[in-house]
């Protein structure tokens, strides 16, 4: 604001108060000024009607047409006193360029390389000392700032609590009996005591059939035929991709969609990804099935589930 | 009686802070007025009312992922296991009065301000605004548009239901996939490896409601500083140079349109918050790493991101007993970082281009700088292109076309889409500036039909309001003469007869 001081110096000329400049901008001042005021009236309604709303009704809706309309009709009357009533001018100020005299910048110049540099080449040893001590400082200080956050990764990417004879459950906890799915049926397992867990989610499967009378589908990749059991598949529900649930299962097609960005993963071979941005098939958990009957795990992941990150091999 | 006493309190203010002078100087500036100077306005009014109801429900939100059993008046949530910050964001939008009000009228009011930044910053580029001295302003609107981003993210991520917890989700992932420190930023930001211990959200409530916030308004403070230091840019005009300013002043003429505007654009936020339903969690449900629902899409603004993510290949990179998940690290983090790398150095490179070191006040019509329009339309049209991305499984829906289809249309259009825009705009430039009269205010025409038939236009006369534009523009007096006109003398005073 300073920089427009030499306008201030004195007051300004007077204008006459008719003065084209001062006049209001509307045709009829009148009208405009009627106009405005029923908006006025109205937004002090629309207030006095928020009031009642907030107190005898609970209703979103009310609250937000009173309130709105209030505002609406109150800004809308300002606005057109403004606009209409408001002297327009035009009027005009004058730019002033920023930028300081010549030699006001060469006297900050010299300031900054003369005397700053004076200084500093004559006392070299503690301009680097000072340079060392500060980057140290800023260095350690960011250890605290971000070690302190959270625990290291160490193998908790790596590693579920799928292991070895593993029970699956369902969410509630309760055991899954080969009978349980009818085929073409999906439920979302854990392992007995993790049930919740984002890194144990697991999608069961009960293949569907091509038709009523052919048997069910199980078309595994080489070296994992008896990685299923009756029928039932299992697979990682963490999508290869950014970690979603892989929650959409098509029948149809045999595959299962996540949700988020579209990744298809062919639940017939492996769940290798057809489309989309996964990189990776989702992991598979060998299935078994105990005396009881009920699912259990052959053994655990042989492999990292979920996104890929750096140290994944 | 009431002059006397704003005299004796402005002298007493003036005599302690000095006020007189500036503050003069600051009731005289000059707003130049044109309907696209607005839309930054509707921006900067959006923040004032995501302040407001953000204090409101901030009052009742409670940032813990602790599990409590919700009690609250929503009936089919009732016996739920659910976290604090699900229970108390469902309580706020139906066990406060008001509250759902203000959540959805906050929640709006994310995404206006940032649809207002947007396009007040196509706005800027196309018409120049932020060459010298301004490309320190463009900068700083450049730096509240991505803390904007980033502080809708964490603003609706806190309700902790299915919809905003996928994205959490999602959000970690992207940082798993930053190479060599991935894995350890994922674990020491949110506690451990996801959903880590429950820390997350706190610290994004802490984040959300005083960090990013008190960086955004300091930046406000600089961009509103800057504007009134370096004072507006205008369109050329009767009487505008490079050197003054045409307008209206800020008080009281300008203040008053101001008021209303700030007035109307909150009607729309709260109008929008009562009427029109935004983010219903309490239909969602409360988050759980193993559910997900259909069509997932973040807030608007975040489309775009989330486009590149779905159209990006499987290209992950394994070797050397490494992994870098190229299918994440390219479209979340390698792409933003460098769309928003290309606006902050726009005004460099385009200056470097131009060989242009001169002071610009005066705006461009877009037509005027072909090369510059033509890249903006690219830029806009790519970033069209992956937020439209952002929805291939609903287009795929809607129009009943494969997922596949929809997914290469938009592989391929990304990488085309915005050359033929670039070409198009350049020609339409090119042609406007050719044709003769284009951008010409035009008088409304009066066709008459002589008695023989015959047709002719002939230009309206002008209306009495449209008059002001011929006058010259003059100083803004400091006092209005009530004595009569003849006997008021002084450069600027024009008498006319009315």
């Amino acid at each position: 604001m300073s920089d427009d001081a030499p306008r201030l110096e004195g007051p300004l000329p007077p204008a006459a108060l008719d003065d084209p400049h001062l006049q209001p901008y509307a045709k009829h001042p009148e009208r405009a000024q009627a106009v405005a005021a029923v908006a006025m009236v109205v937004g002090f309604l629309g207030f006095i009607g928020f009031g009642v709303a907030y107190w005898v009704g609970d209703s979103a809706q009310w609250e937000a047409v009173t309130l709105g309309g209030g505002l609406l009709a109150l800004g809308f009357g300002v606005t057109a006193w403004g606009k209409y009533l408001m002297p327009q001018g035009p009027f005009e100020e004058e730019r002033h360029e920023f930028h300081s005299t010549e030699a006001e910048r060469e006297a900050m110049t010299a300031a900054v390389t003369e005397r700053g540099g004076m200084v500093l080449r004559r006392r070299k040893l503690l301009g680097g000392l000072f340079a060392l001590g500060s980057t140290a400082m800023g260095i350690v200080l960011l250890f605290p700032l971000l070690r302190s956050l959270g625990p290291k990764p160490g193998n908790t990417l790596f590693e579920t609590n799928w292991t070895k004879n593993s029970q699956l459950v369902t969410v509630d906890g309760r055991p899954i009996h080969v009978d349980d799915l009818a085929v073409g049926g999906v439920l979302t397992v854990f392992p007995r005591g993790y049930t919740g867990s984002s890194q144990d989610q697991v999608i069961l499967i009960r293949l569907a059939q091509l038709g009523p009378l052919d048997p069910p589908l199980v078309i595994n990749p080489p070296g994992r035929t008896d990685w299923g059991v009756q029928g039932y598949v299992a697979y990682s529900k963490m999508c290869t991709h950014l970690g979603c649930p892989v929650g959409l299962y098509q029948e149809q097609t045999q595959q299962l969609v996540c949700p988020c960005h579209q990744s298809i993963f062919n639940v017939l071979s492996g769940a290798i990804p057809e489309f989309g941005p996964a990189p990776r098939p989702l992991p598979q958990l060998p299935l078994t099935a105990d005396s009881a009957g009920n699912l259990r795990s052959q053994s655990g992941f042989n492999q990292a589930v979920g996104p890929g990150f750096w140290e994944r091999p | 009686m009431i002059d006397k006493t704003i005299d004796r309190s402005l002298r007493w203010l003036d005599d302690r802070l000095g006020i007189a002078k500036g503050g003069r100087t600051f009731l005289d500036k000059i707003f130049p007025d044109h309907w696209s100077f607005m839309l930054g306005e509707i921006a900067l009014y959006s923040f004032v009312v995501l302040l407001a109801t953000g204090v409101f429900v901030s009052l009742y939100y409670i940032p813990s992922a602790h599990e409590i059993v919700y009690h609250g008046s929503y009936i089919p949530l009732r016996g739920q296991r659910v976290s604090e910050a699900y229970a108390s964001s469902v309580g706020l939008s139906f066990d406060v009065k008001s509250g759902l009000l203000m959540r959805q009228a906050h929640h709006w009011a994310a995404n206006i301000f940032l649809g207002s930044i947007a396009v007040h910053m196509a706005r800027v580029f196309f018409t120049g605004a932020f060459r010298k001295p301004r490309e320190f302003n463009w900068i700083v609107g450049v730096s509240m548009l991505i803390l904007g981003i980033v502080n809708g993210f964490l603003g609706y991520s806190l309700p902790d239901d299915l919809v905003s917890g996928t994205g959490i989700r999602i959000a970690y992932s992207i940082i798993e996939s930053i190479p060599l420190v991935g894995s350890y930023l994922g674990t020491f930001l949110f506690g451990g490896n996801y959903p880590g211990n429950g820390i997350i959200i706190p610290r994004f409530y802490i984040l959300h409601v005083l960090i990013v916030p008190l960086l955004i308004i300091g930046l406000l403070a600089a961009h509103l500083g800057l504007l009134v230091k370096q004072k507006h840019t205008q369109f050329g005009g009767k009487g505008k140079t490079e050197h003054n300013v045409v307008g209206t002043p800020m008080f009281p003429t300008f203040i008053a349109k101001t008021t209303g505007f700030l007035f109307m654009t909150t009607a729309v936020l709260f109008l929008l918050g009562g009427l029109a339903q935004i983010n219903p969690i309490w239909q969602f449900g409360q988050y759980q790493p193993y559910q997900i629902s259909y069509a997932v899409q973040p807030d608007w603004y975040m489309g775009w991101l989330d486009g590149a993510l779905r159209i990006m290949p499987s290209w992950e990179w394994v070797g050397w007993g490494h992994t870098i998940a190229l299918e994440v690290f390219l479209p979340a983090v390698i792409f933003p970082g460098l769309i928003f790398n290309i606006f902050i150095v726009w005004p460099f490179i385009e200056s470097r281009h131009t060989k242009d070191l001169a002071y610009h006040n005066l705006l461009d019509r877009p037509r005027d700088r072909p090369l510059r329009t033509a890249v903006g339309v690219a830029m806009l049209t790519l970033l069209f292109m992956v937020f439209f991305a952002s929805s291939d499984d609903v287009l795929a829906n809607f129009f009943q076309v494969p997922l596949v289809a929809v997914l290469w249309f938009f592989r391929i259009a990304v990488v085309i889409a915005p050359v033929i825009a670039a070409v198009v705009a350049y020609k339409i430039c090119n042609e406007m500036r050719a044709a003769e009269g284009v951008g010409k205010r035009k008088r409304p025409q009066i066709v008459t039909r002589s008695s023989t038939g015959e047709y002719s236009t002939t230009d309206a006369e002008p209306r009495p309001g449209d008059g002001v534009e011929e006058l010259d523009a003059i100083p803004v007096p400091t006092y209005i003469d009530l004595v009569p006109p003849e006997l008021a003398t002084g450069v600027g005073v024009r008498r006319v007869m009315r």
